[in-house]
């Protein structure tokens, strides 16, 4: 049943941030991350990733 | 369903080959084998009869190797990424689950965190830095940071999924599993 595999549901997670995924892409993801949850983890670390990075240089140094 | 799918998902070794041997190039042949493997599943009734799903397979196949091998024309491959690699086994599934992160929030409000930021960023290959930071600092879509770095954007998202992959590792390391 399990079509994608955690490299390439990671890989669909860093893209979802970049581009609007297929459907097909957006199911699979889906489905991949409802089970893993080592992937998921990961893919709300990249969203944490763009918060922190758009804030660097908005503090003092 | 479930048995197409399967029987299908059983191709994919055979298939990640195939393209392999094409392109020369790991992550352009993942590429089009999921492209492919997903274009096959929508395309199931398109299939009802015929006799041989490996030929069926492997001619969609080819269409998105050539698709590819069309964009990449241009520009030079994509080099391997040993250290991203290295996080997968040979089923590209974790060799070590990654770690829940304690407070992130947390940490945004410390200086040090942004210090540790600054030099994991610091550590990534030059080109994939600047495509990370024309993306998620100054906001920048794919098409424009593609034109800017003269790559495609399939090269793009790669290079912003191994920033993101490589950064979330270097974090966890010198920042959150500290
Ligand atoms: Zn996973």
């Amino acid at each position: 049943m399990k079509l994608l595999s955690c490299k390439e549901a990671t890989s669909l997670a860093s893209q979802r941030l970049d581009r609007r995924l297929g459907l097909l892409e957006r199911l699979s993801l889906r489905l991949h991350l409802a089970v893993c949850d080592g992937c998921s983890r990961v893919a709300k670390q990249f969203a944490f990733l763009r918060t922190a990075v758009k804030q660097l240089g908005e503090r003092d140094a | 369903m479930k048995d197409f799918r399967s029987s299908i998902e059983a191709e994919r070794p055979y298939l990640l080959r195939y393209a392999s041997l094409q392109l020369r190039d790991r992550a352009a042949a993942e590429d089009a084998v999921q492209e492919a493997l997903l274009a096959a599943l929508a395309a199931e009734r398109s299939f009802a009869g015929r006799s041989n799903l490996r030929t069926w397979l492997t001619g969609i196949l080819k269409h998105k190797i050539v698709d590819l091998l069309r964009k990449g024309s241009r520009e030079t491959a994509i080099e391997s990424d040993e250290a991203l690699e290295a996080l997968f086994d040979e089923n590209d599934h974790w060799r070590a689950f990654p770690p829940a992160w304690r407070d992130p929030d947390g940490s945004l409000e410390q200086k040090q965190f942004f210090a540790a930021l600054e030099m994991c960023l610091e550590g990534l290959p030059e080109k994939t830095a600047r495509a990370f930071m024309m993306r998620e600092h100054l906001g920048l879509e794919t098409d424009e940071i593609c034109k800017e770095l003269a790559i495609t954007s399939t090269h793009c998202w790669v290079l912003l999924y191994r920033a993101r992959m490589a950064l979330r590792k270097c974090l966890e390391l010198n920042w959150f599993m500290k």
